[in-house]
């Protein structure tokens, strides 16, 4: 077993962290204060391929694997988590599942876009009522001659306004699982921005990851073409759930990202800090906790990067599960980030209370780390389910 | 259109600068990067493979690990890479090296050769200027902007408060400033296409019309007595006094200095 990183992620990562040192770091701060989209960057990451990591080149894609885009994101993510999201939703929830499930027309229309970054993706299951419980779905998709007519909202949609192709579902009917048990038949639909009947409702005030786009989408009878259904109609479901399993260890790499770039911020201010004549690096209280973050990020890491090349391997032979590895890393990577970045605060005193210093703003970054693409509480559920089957 | 990109890996002075017992840097000790003004040389080269659709081919002379540079170079767009590496290359100076670079050019097709100005370890500016002697080119160095007209090329060449606008046919050579342009990133694909590309290995052998005694540490003219660290100059400053005022002042600082 090789635990060393190859040559050329090796160089993956060396260009990432130049990347988010140069052209991230430095709007990381004003991103989150002034909860402006990081249009700029959008476009310089599409420009170095950062859009189309793990699509491949016959669709525009870079042809990279799981693990280089994890490294993507757990780089950008060191120094500003609106970025990280980004690249993650965009990629693992708007990309994957045309990849996976789209017709070859579908991924000839909207791939070489989204891989290059022209357009930018989003993706839409979540609903007021519908949060863990996705079944709990309200939109409502008739077809209607060639066209599928599409009713309801969507909250909480991540690259929400800024996004032009939207993946998105919908109940599309219902059906008898056991004799006279009847469950929602879920649709996946691609949704173009645009698509008359297609709006957008209030902006959400978050309290990390401020910068990205957060929308509620409306739908109003708007019609798409019959041929935007993604997979089979009723594969909704499972559409949805290989998507979000995919998705976890994007999120993941967000939370190891977060994480890791606490502990950097906060080993750079314990060796400057001084008290009691002597740095707080000196003191073994310090010592001692930078340790067990250190350790933390690392097992992290390990999770995360094993979730990923479970990932790779399916992606060879699509058979390989790798639901279980994604959610121990999210699971682990969340928790992990949220315990150290409240760590870094403390290690940081008064100061990193106040947003002069990242460590406040990764804190607040970190939360959402261990809610969205399904909580922590949802991983355990997956975990668990599996152990006890 | 050919460009040949002459590009160095150098120390990356963040890291630390280390030396031999004989002066010259113990290259294997550093980390390394692109030189600077290489790196935007091979931006132009790639530019202009944009613009007019050229074969970007990057050369560089060194360690074995110097392929490294050859490969970050094929990850941000180059299409072939060149090491030149020879244990009786070893301690060149930048006669032995233009000597070599050119020996190697020579098996070559270009129209256009691009250097960096100078590489951030040895400061020196000749190696790029030497070549073109060798092979017999024009050369145009310091270049800020370059264009293509038919088979010249045009470039404006920095000079202090001013540029001066040159024109020469092709085949030449231009030694590129790192103000020429913002290098564009590797791409993550590049990469994967660069850790599988074929990297061409040269030895002396491959060299063409190279006499013996122009290379390696024997080869070099230039010994280096003493090397140390760059001690970065300030900023300077900058007074507007009349003449006889000036001149006090100057002989003034020349006193506070120990110069007079």
């Amino acid at each position: 077993m090789d635990f060393t990183l190859s040559k050329k992620h090796e160089m993956a990562r060396t260009l990432f962290r130049e990347f988010a040192e140069k052209e991230v770091k430095p709007l990381a701060q004003e991103v989150d204060e002034t909860e402006e989209f990081p249009r700029a960057t959008v476009e310089k990451m599409a420009k170095a391929g950062f859009m189309g990591i793990p699509i491949p080149k016959e669709y525009g894609g870079q042809g990279c694997d799981i693990l280089t885009y994890a490294m993507c994101v757990e780089e950008l993510s060191k120094v500003c988590g609106t970025t990280g999201v980004i690249v993650s939703a965009h990629t693992s929830l708007c990309c994957d599942p045309i990849l996976t499930f789209g017709t070859e027309e579908q991924k000839q229309k909207y791939l070489p876009d989204l891989a290059s970054g022209k357009r930018l993706g989003a993706f839409g299951l979540t609903e007021p009522g519908a949060g863990t419980d996705a079944q709990g779905q309200q939109t409502k998709a008739v077809l209607d001659g060639d066209e599928w007519v599409i009713n309801g909202s969507k909250i909480f949609i991540t690259n929400g306004k800024e996004a032009e192709v939207y993946v998105i579902f919908a109940v599309t009917g219902m059906v008898e699982k056991k004799p006279g048990r009847f469950m929602k038949e879920i649709s996946a639909f691609i949704v173009e921005k645009g698509t008359p009947g297609f709006t957008f409702g209030t902006k959400e005030k978050k309290m990390g990851i401020r910068g990205s786009s957060t929308y509620e989408l409306i739908f109003t009878d708007c019609r798409i073409p019959k041929e935007n259904l993604l997979g089979k109609q009723g594969q909704g479901f499972k559409i949805a759930m290989h998507t979000l399993d995919g998705g976890r260890i994007g999120i993941a790499a967000q939370a190891l990202g977060i994480g890791e770039g606490a502990l950097e911020r906060t080993i750079e201010y314990t060796k400057e800090r001084k008290q009691f004549g002597k740095s707080i690096a000196a003191q073994q209280n310090t010592q001692f906790q930078l340790a067990d973050m250190a350790t933390k990020a690392q097992a992290a890491q390990l999770l995360v990067y094993k979730a990923a090349r479970t990932k790779d391997q399916y992606t060879v032979d699509h058979k390989t599960a790798y639901g279980v590895e994604a959610a121990m890393a999210k699971l682990y990577a969340a928790e992990m980030a949220m315990e150290v970045t409240t760590k870094a605060v403390q290690l940081h005193g008064g100061y990193g209370y106040t947003r002069e210093y990242d460590v406040e703003r990764m804190m607040r970054d970190a939360k959402i780390t261990e809610i969205y693409e399904g909580t922590s509480e949802v991983q355990r559920m997956v975990i668990s389910a599996n152990l006890l089957k | 259109m050919k460009i040949v990109v002459c590009i160095k890996q150098v120390p990356d002075t963040k890291g630390g600068v280390k030396f031999n017992p004989d002066g010259t840097l113990d290259r294997a000790a550093m980390m390394t990067i692109m030189n600077p003004d290489d790196k935007a040389g091979l931006e132009a080269a790639l530019r202009l493979k944009d613009q007019y659709g050229a074969e970007v081919t990057v050369i560089t002379m060194g360690l074995p690990k110097a392929e490294d540079v050859l490969r970050e170079a094929i990850a941000m767009g180059a299409d072939k890479g060149i090491l030149v590496t020879d244990r009786v290359l070893g301690g060149a100076d930048t006669w032995a090296t233009s000597q070599t670079l050119a020996g190697a050019i020579r098996n070559l097709e270009y129209d256009l050769i691009i250097t960096g100005r100078q590489a951030i370890d040895g400061d020196t500016a000749q190696v790029g200027p030497q070549i073109s002697e060798h092979l017999n080119i024009p050369v145009i160095s310091y270049a800020q902007k370059i264009e293509i007209d038919g088979d010249s090329v045009i470039v404006e060449r920095q000079y202090d408060d001013r540029y001066h606008v040159l024109k020469a046919k092709m085949p030449c050579l231009i030694t590129a400033l790192a103000e020429l342009n913002e290098p564009r990133y590797m791409t993550p694909g590049g990469i994967f296409d660069a850790c599988e590309a074929e990297i061409t290995v040269w030895g002396r052998a491959n060299l063409v019309d190279v006499d013996d005694s122009n290379l390696g540490l024997k080869g070099s003219p230039t010994q280096i007595a003493k090397a140390s660290d760059k001690v970065r100059k300030g900023a300077g400053e900058k007074v507007t006094l009349d003449t006889a005022e000036a001149v006090d002042y100057i002989v003034g600082k020349m006193k506070e200095k120990h110069v007079i």
